[in-house]
């Protein structure tokens, strides 16, 4: 059969998706597909751009991969811009000069940001928020100013607000209308959102439209208002609505509506045959939708259409749910009640805690038509059952916003849903669908939304698919399994409180009053773990040796041929040329690789087990301890020079990085630590990748938390600033147990404080004011491993019973003599697979 | 063939460690003998060599159950190993070969379980 060409315009969200569900309909045996995409980066997540102020890199933000592209047969033209289509002769022309022929042709070119006609709109710094590059844009005209303007307080306008902000600039929204969020809200939710806003110390001038933008004599620029007052500022980013993309289509005749947008039917197809439109350049019964998910359904529909199916678009919901600057928002239906003649309205408003809850109902009562929520999003999914699914209102309807207090609101089980209920709009997945697929099989969240995709588009349907799942799987019998292993019911958390609480000192008394069987290498390693930040232990006395895992159970990183390596703490990074000697003597000695780590310190390679004792013999007794390479443990803490030599440092990092380590060392705790101290803004130790990241400014010290590097990359929050050394030191000594006590089995810092409800916010609660009245006891438990610090193979080599393990074999003292090195670079390395294949017989019967 | 059925002495009592397993030479091959004081038969032996790693290592895994059936993980890429019939959970196309272990009081000993008896003889 010949493959009909297939041209697909704009890549962006709406676009991904059609190549997604078009590969998964099996539908790339019939097309050759080609894909334009002006942006220089495949399609990525517009709906969470935001996170790429917070660190976030464009990789992560990336929907799909150049090569995943390439398995499925797409070609994929990245950075260059379709100029014009030509229906008569099926082609289309692209910005440099190449033309490709089509069959069918699928635009997807999204939308643009309006930018009112304002005189001085085009002056430099004044810009829009739609792209990653208009995001590197804004933030380099932030690095040089102080102050920024957005133009517009709708949804987008108030996210372009909390950006500026977070780039540190002083911040004003100047909205036209007379109240922010105008469409989504109505004046008293505005006036209350207003408030909220501008206790965050973002400025909000409503009801001013702006005449013109001049030179400014304190900024940059100086906007006039129509009322004749000004408004200086260094930075203008106009977010005052979007508008379709639809030259393409202007251009060659196709229908649009309108107030713009591509006219489409309910499949999709545009006024001209071959031609479909999805996304937010598509307008189906005069109406844009501004949202993802709509777009979703139609690619969806588009995909079906070129199969010859006959899936149609049915219009789509425009409630949203949302945070704005950590305010929540949300608006179902017909919120304002302009839609439905004879709706009536029960409203709550509380000025004290700030909320402001409506709901808009049927002439006779007894239907939800809309509703607006400010302040407080506790009750949206409950509401938003009610409206989606159109049923018949409770008894008394205003207890659904009334407070809690005020009778029991009647919660709305799960139960209650019908199959059909919508949970996750973004993916149409169902009740039904998830019921279905946990019947099916899947016995956990991860699996059901690896399934059906559920609450992996804008992440607004999470909360309810988590008691959806939770309720069906308790429905079902199975157990809600926040079980670590099947041989404790019992989250890690829980462990660390029962073991703390009932002063358990080992795995079987723990196994016995709380858990079954044998154990596992999860629990065990878990409960080993958990008993040494509880009481901080020798890690291989009293049996708990048998629950290390393989690298803590001999004090070593084992290798993949077996031998392990050898890492002394090297505290700070800081290093006497007379211990270095050793450390190279130790090495030539034993005839270990040797290598510097990413950590400041230096690691051997080589050590086979029985060697170890005698290996660290040597380096114990010229005074080095134990690095505890090894352990979930602080693993080093990172420092640059400072101010001790370095022209631009203002605090001694140094010092203060072979403090922290000291004082922190030996700490067992759910994952690796890892500190770094930065003796100056420039951050040569690269603090703010650390779990705990500490940055010297003029006046003290700054801290940042729950940073990472490795497998998933995250920027570290700013935590406190301007400490000084006693408070920096008490505020990481209280992170640190919470973060012990509360964390999941290898979850580091970042993953950790992601999952915490309550976020930074919280955290900041409990640690600097001290919201659950903690901190004595956290201080105490702190001081109580600190003063129990001993280093682990000091303790080792004077235990006679724990030397015993470190033999390959009890009846022989000697080397493994399977484990084999040849040289390279003037030291060893293991022997490959061949290498070894052609020297030692492997068994001998 | 005799030699093979016959138990083989590598150490003491005093070598084992509770809840983990040591290594034990017998001839060129290494085998790792576990004790599980909570397990009815508590001494389990396998080979030593880890058949994904193709290293001695496995005497240096954590032991502990799945449904009840004692089970080693090996350390490098815990692949879990039965210690009843060495058949392996992940992938059941490998096994580790099994020993059988004992204690004639002080002594620990192991040998060839039958069935690798009959295959060798
Ligand atoms: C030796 C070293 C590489 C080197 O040659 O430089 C290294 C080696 C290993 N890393 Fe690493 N990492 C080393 C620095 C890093 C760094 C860089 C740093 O710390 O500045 C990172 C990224 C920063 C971070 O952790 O956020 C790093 C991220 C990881 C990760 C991913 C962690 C994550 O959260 O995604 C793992 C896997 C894990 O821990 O689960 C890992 C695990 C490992 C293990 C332990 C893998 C293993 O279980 O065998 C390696 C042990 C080798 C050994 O025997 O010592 N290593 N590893 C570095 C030791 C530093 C030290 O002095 O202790
Ligand atoms: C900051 C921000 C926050 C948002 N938050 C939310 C939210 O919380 N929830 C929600 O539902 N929606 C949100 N949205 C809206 C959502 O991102 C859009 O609905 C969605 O991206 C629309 O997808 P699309 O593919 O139609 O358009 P786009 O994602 O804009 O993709 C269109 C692509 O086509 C390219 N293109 C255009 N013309 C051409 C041409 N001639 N040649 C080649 N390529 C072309 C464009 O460069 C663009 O890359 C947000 C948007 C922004 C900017
Ligand atoms: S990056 Fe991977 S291979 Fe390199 S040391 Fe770290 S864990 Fe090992
Ligand atoms: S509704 Fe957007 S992810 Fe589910």
């Amino acid at each position: 059969m010949n493959k009909l060409n297939l041209v697909v315009i704009g890549n962006g969200m709406v676009g991904h998706h059609f190549l997604e569900q078009l590969h998964e309909a099996g539908l790339t045996a019939q097309f050759n597909v080609t894909v334009i995409g002006e942006e220089r980066h495949i399609a990525y997540d517009r709906v969470h751009l935001s996170e790429y102020f917070q660190g976030k890199g464009a990789a992560e933000l990336a929907l799909g991969t150049a090569e995943q592209y390439a398995t499925w047969g797409y070609r994929l033209l990245l950075g260059v811009k379709a100029t014009a289509i030509d229906p008569e002769s099926h082609t289309v022309s692209l910005a440099d000069g190449s033309r490709l022929p089509w069959d069918k042709l699928v635009l997807a070119t999204g939308s643009f940001p309006f930018v009112p006609p304002i005189p001085g709109k085009d002056r430099p710094g004044c810009l829009v928020y739609r792209t990653l590059e208009d995001l590197d844009a804004i933030r380099e005209a932030a690095a040089s100013a102080n102050t920024g303007v957005v133009v517009g307080g709708g949804l987008l306008g108030l996210e372009a607000a909390n950006a500026l902000r977070g780039l540190n600039l002083d911040t004003a929204v100047v909205e036209f209308a007379p109240r922010l969020m105008p469409a989504q809200v109505d004046n008293e939710g505005g006036e209350l959102l207003r408030e909220k806003i501008q206790a965050l110390g973002v400025q909000v001038l409503t009801g001013r439209a702006t005449q013109h933008i001049e030179d400014g004599e304190n900024a940059n620029h100086r906007m006039v208002f129509q009322d004749g007052k000004m408004l200086e500022t260094d930075l203008i980013v106009f977010s005052a609505g979007i508008r379709p993309r639809d030259e393409l289509a202007r251009a060659c005749g196709l229908t649009l509506c309108e107030r713009g947008g591509v006219d489409v039917d309910d499949f999709c197809r545009t006024s001209h045959p071959d031609i479909l439109a999805i996304g937010e350049v598509a307008a189906w019964r005069n109406c844009v939708f501004g949202l993802v998910a709509p777009g979703y359904q139609m690619a969806k529909v588009a995909v079906s259409t070129l199969g010859g199916g006959d899936k149609r678009f049915t219009g789509a919901d425009m409630s949203t749910k949302l945070k704005l600057l950590g305010v929540d928002v949300g608006a179902i239906g017909d919120a304002q009640a302009t839609q439905n003649a004879g709706a009536k309205v029960y409203r709550y408003l509380d000025q004290i805690k700030q909320h402001y809850r409506k709901m808009v109902v049927s002439a006779d009562g007894r239907r939800l038509l809309g509703a607006m929520l400010v302040g407080d999003n506790s009750t949206y999914d409950t509401l938003m059952q009610y409206y989606r699914n159109r049923m018949d209102l409770p008894e008394q309807a205003e207890s659904l916003i009334l407070p809690a207090s005020a009778g029991k609101a009647p919660a709305l089980g799960m139960d209650a849903l019908p199959d059909s209920a919508i949970i996750c709009s973004c993916h149409n997945v169902s009740k039904g669908d998830i019921v279905g697929c946990i019947q099916g099989g899947c016995s956990s969240l991860a699996e059901v939304k690896d399934k059906t995709r559920a609450a992996t588009g804008c992440g607004g349907c999470a909360s309810q698919l988590k008691s959806l799942v939770d309720h069906q799987m308790a429905a079902m019998g199975m157990a809600v399994s926040t079980a670590i292993c099947e041989h404790f019911n019992h989250t890690r958390q829980e462990l660390e409180h029962i073991i703390r609480a009932e002063g358990i000192r080992s795995f079987s008394e723990l196994r016995d009053r709380h858990g079954k069987g044998l154990g596992c290498d999860i629990c065990k390693p878990t409960v080993g773990n958990i008993l040494a930040s509880a009481w901080n232990g020798y890690v291989l006395d009293e049996g708990r040796a048998a629950l290390q895992d393989t690298n803590d159970a001999f004090l070593a990183n084992m290798q993949k041929d077996g031998t392990f390596s050898v890492v002394p703490r090297i505290a700070g990074g800081e290093i006497t040329p007379d211990k270095l000697i050793v450390i190279g003597e130790v090495a030539r000695d034993f005839g270990l690789y040797t290598k510097l780590t990413g950590g400041q310190r230096i690691d051997l390679f080589g050590a086979r087990l029985n060697q170890l004792p005698a290996i660290w013999k040597r380096l114990t007794d010229a005074g080095f301890e134990t690095g505890q390479a090894y352990g979930k443990s602080v693993r080093t803490v990172k420092s640059c020079v400072g101010s001790t030599w370095c022209r631009y440092g203002v605090g001694d990092s140094v010092k203060l990085a072979i403090d922290l380590e000291n004082r922190y060392k030996g700490i067992r705790s759910p994952h690796k630590l890892k500190f770094a101290v930065s003796g100056c803004t420039r951050e040569c130790a690269e603090a703010q990748s650390k779990d705990f990241g500490v940055i010297a400014t003029e006046k003290g010290w700054n801290l940042y938390v729950a940073g990472n590097g490795g497998m998933r990359p995250r920027h570290a929050d700013l935590f406190a600033q301007d400490l000084d050394t006693e408070t920096l030191i008490r505020t990481i000594d209280r992170l640190m147990i919470f973060y012990i006590r509360t964390a999941d089995r290898l979850q580091r810092t970042a993953r950790w404080l992601e999952n915490l409800e309550g976020g930074l916010e919280y955290l900041r609660k409990v640690i600097l004011n001290d919201s659950l009245g903690i901190n004595a006891d956290l201080d105490r438990q702190m001081e109580q491993l600190v003063a129990s610090f001993h280093c682990e193979w000091q303790a080792t080599l004077e235990n006679p019973e724990s030397l015993k393990r470190f033999r390959q074999t009890i009846n022989d003292d000697g080397d493994d003599p399977e484990i084999l090195f040849v040289p390279e670079r003037g030291q060893i390395r293991p022997a490959s697979e061949s290498e070894r294949a052609g020297r030692i017989p492997l068994v001998a019967l | 063939m005799s030699e093979h059925s016959s138990w083989i002495s590598v150490g003491k009592r005093g070598d084992l460690v509770p809840g983990a397993g040591v290594g034990a030479r017998v001839g060129q091959q290494q085998i790792a003998i576990f004790w599980l004081e909570e397990s009815p038969e508590q001494l389990y032996a396998t080979a030593n060599l880890c058949p994904f790693a193709g290293v001695n290592i496995i005497a240096r895994g954590i032991v502990g159950d799945i449904g009840g059936e004692p089970v080693v993980a090996s350390p490098l890429h815990k692949e879990h190993f039965s210690l009843l019939d060495g058949r392996c959970f992940e992938h059941p196309e490998v096994s580790l070969p099994i020993w059988q272990a004992r204690l004639q009081g002080d002594d620990l000993q192991v040998r060839e379980p039958e069935i690798m008896q009959l295959l060798v003889s």
